[in-house]
């Protein structure tokens, strides 16, 4: 082969999927690279060049030396990951309730749907209103002699949970619904037909197919828990026990304008984030990744 | 005209799978009614979040009281004069149907070729595009917004919308894909034997059949865009602030605002969000969005 024509050559390539067509694909990769892989790359070397000079480790020596700023990386981790996981583990009975038709099925859906649409603000006044201490949930405590003293719900570790619970289940329930719906539901008649109990179909069957959903799912409401920042600002205790990554990156850029420095935090929280999904993803791919039987 | 095809599409797609699951939903088992029971609790507790916003947003004085001591509209009216809702919507609007637009017209060619093709790096460019989903927008957005910086951009409309671009091109891509996997590909085969261009391919054959899928997209990238908090903060002016970014500011400097007005703002932006996913809905099954059970007859 080593007289090859420029049109044997172009033909060589198409039957191996490179033709004409992949030019569709330039425009979103080369935005791609200029607006999400370049400023990386940028911030990265920024963080290796520190405003007030040092090595070029000084960023993060800095940022690992002080306990206050460390200890942004467990604060974050104490409230994203217990969120994302209660989130996801409530979804899936109820997703299993909910995935057989019955009446209000629509409307109750819709209802589930509907804090998506609440956003940080009001999912945050709302908070402060209704458990702060005068507010109707610490009323009806009182009034059922429950409790004498309101309970503190808001402004401190709870407050900012309890934001991601609302604004994460409704979303980790759409996704296990859909991955469950996706589940063909002959697989489990059939097991029903060899005699296996309810809670053998569930967990020899219906779990082990739906757990890739649930890991995909768990990835998400974390990536969307750990980012908080807004509402660990607005319903938290910024300055103590919710003070997140986030938090200190922001400061970092617009408080102190040490952009450096930010850069060098932003990259220590994506560096955290993405072990939390590397260890998600090789669970994963330990699990069953065939087909669930009825989804393409 | 795409709104019945695609209810029609997704009642065929659900149909045998509900059928099945009629009775064994029925039946109330100990564990439904724990189930129920916690909903239930969730959908209260909700309702109270809710409520007490709404609530307050009426109220006049409410201080340590079941309920305020009288009903006023004027809190709408100041929040809207002080903060200048109108301009600030506007700038929402603006903003949010250019990011659209753009990331629809840049992310569904994309779409296109990873549904229908192999090519060598396939897999590399799929990660490339899922990676600024599932990165928290803060971490790329601090060093985005300093590149925006430098070069002039952030401050201003095109920053706010060339930052919430990164999230929404990879996203367009994401729902768009399988909407296009379902379109035969023997449907363009047979237009380009009658002699069709890839142009007449894609503006008669193509744009079409996907219309369910686009509207799918752009209209969940809208809601996207107006609730995104994090770049539009990290990008935002004083003059293209878009509503999420006002509303924080008007809260987090709170003391100076009469609580009320910022929770009459609140309400504005979530009834705002609330007619978008209603119309959202109306064009996708939410469930659906992950896995589409395919059109084959079995």
């Amino acid at each position: 082969m080593s007289t090859v024509s420029g049109l044997d050559w172009r033909h060589r390539l198409a039957e191996r999927g490179v033709d004409r067509r992949l030019w569709l694909l330039l425009p979103a990769t080369v935005f791609v690279l200029v607006l999400f892989i370049y400023p990386f790359v940028y911030g990265l070397s920024l963080s290796f060049q520190p405003m007030n000079g040092g090595g070029a480790f000084a960023n993060y020596q800095k940022f690992f030396s002080d306990a206050y700023q460390r200890d942004t990386i467990l604060t974050t981790l104490k409230i994203a990951l217990p969120a994302a996981l209660l989130n996801v583990l409530a979804a899936v009975p109820i997703a299993f309730r909910m995935r057989g038709r019955f009446r209000g099925k629509r409307l109750m859906t819709t209802v589930l749907v509907i804090p998506i649409t609440l956003g940080t603000v009001l999912t945050a006044q709302g908070l402060l209103n209704f458990l702060g201490p005068t507010g109707w949930f610490n009323r009806v405590l009182m009034g059922i002699g429950l409790t004498d003293d309101p309970i503190r719900l808001t402004n401190n570790y709870w407050g900012v949970f309890f934001s991601l619970i609302v604004t994460g289940f409704p979303f980790a329930f759409l996704l296990v619904l859909s991955y469950l719906s996706g589940i063909d539901p002959t697989l489990e008649r059939a097991a029903a037909t060899l005699g296996a109990s309810r809670s053998q179909r569930f967990r020899r069957i219906t779990l082990p197919l739906l757990a890739p959903g649930l890991a995909t799912t768990f990835l998400l409401t974390f990536v969307l828990a750990f980012s908080v920042f807004p509402s660990a600002v607005l319903v938290g205790n910024p300055a103590g026990s919710t003070r997140v990554i986030s938090l200190a990156a922001y400061q970092a850029a617009y408080e102190q304008y040490d952009y450096a420095y930010a850069s060098a935090i932003a990259m220590i929280m994506g560096a955290v984030e993405l072990v939390v999904v590397a260890v998600v993803l090789i669970w994963r791919s330990r699990l069953y990744t065939g087909s669930t039987g009825g989804k393409g | 005209m795409s709104a019945p095809t695609s209810t029609s599409a997704a009642v065929h797609n659900d149909g045998p799978t509900r059928a099945k699951g009629v009775r064994r939903s029925l039946r109330a088992t100990p564990t439904a009614w724990v189930i129920w029971a916690v909903v239930a609790f969730f959908f209260v507790n909700l309702a109270g979040v809710v409520g007490s916003v709404l609530v307050s947003s009426f109220g006049r004085r409410w201080f340590d009281t079941w309920l305020p001591s009288g009903f006023t509209t004027q809190w709408y009216g100041e929040a809207w004069h002080e903060f200048g809702l109108l301009h600030v919507i506007t700038v929402t609007l603006i903003a949010s149907a250019l990011v659209v637009a753009l990331s629809v017209v840049v992310g569904a060619p994309a779409a296109y070729v990873l549904a229908r093709q192999n090519f060598p790096g396939k897999r590399l460019v799929y990660i490339t595009f899922l990676l600024p989903i599932l990165m928290p927008p803060i971490t790329y957005g601090i060093p985005l917004a300093t590149v925006l910086y430098k070069f002039g951009f952030a401050g201003h409309l095109s920053g706010v919308v060339l930052a919430n671009l990164v999230p929404s091109v990879p996203f367009v891509i994401l729902t768009m894909t399988p909407f296009i996997e379902q379109v035969d590909p023997r449907i363009e085969s047979a237009a380009r034997m009658l002699g069709a261009g890839t142009r007449a391919v894609f503006l008669k054959i193509l744009a079409p059949l996907l219309v369910p899928g686009l509207l799918a997209s752009a209209i969940l990238v809208l809601v996207r865009t107006v609730g995104m908090f994090e770049l539009t903060f990290l990008t935002a002016g004083p003059d293209s602030q878009t509503l999420v970014v006002a509303l924080y500011y008007s809260m987090s400097a709170a003391g100076i605002r009469a609580q009320q007005s910022v929770d009459a703002m609140a309400v504005i932006y979530t009834s705002m969000m609330l007619v978008l996913l209603v119309v959202a809905l109306r064009f996708v099954n939410p469930t659906q969005l992950v896995a589409r059970v395919k059109e084959e007859p079995e």
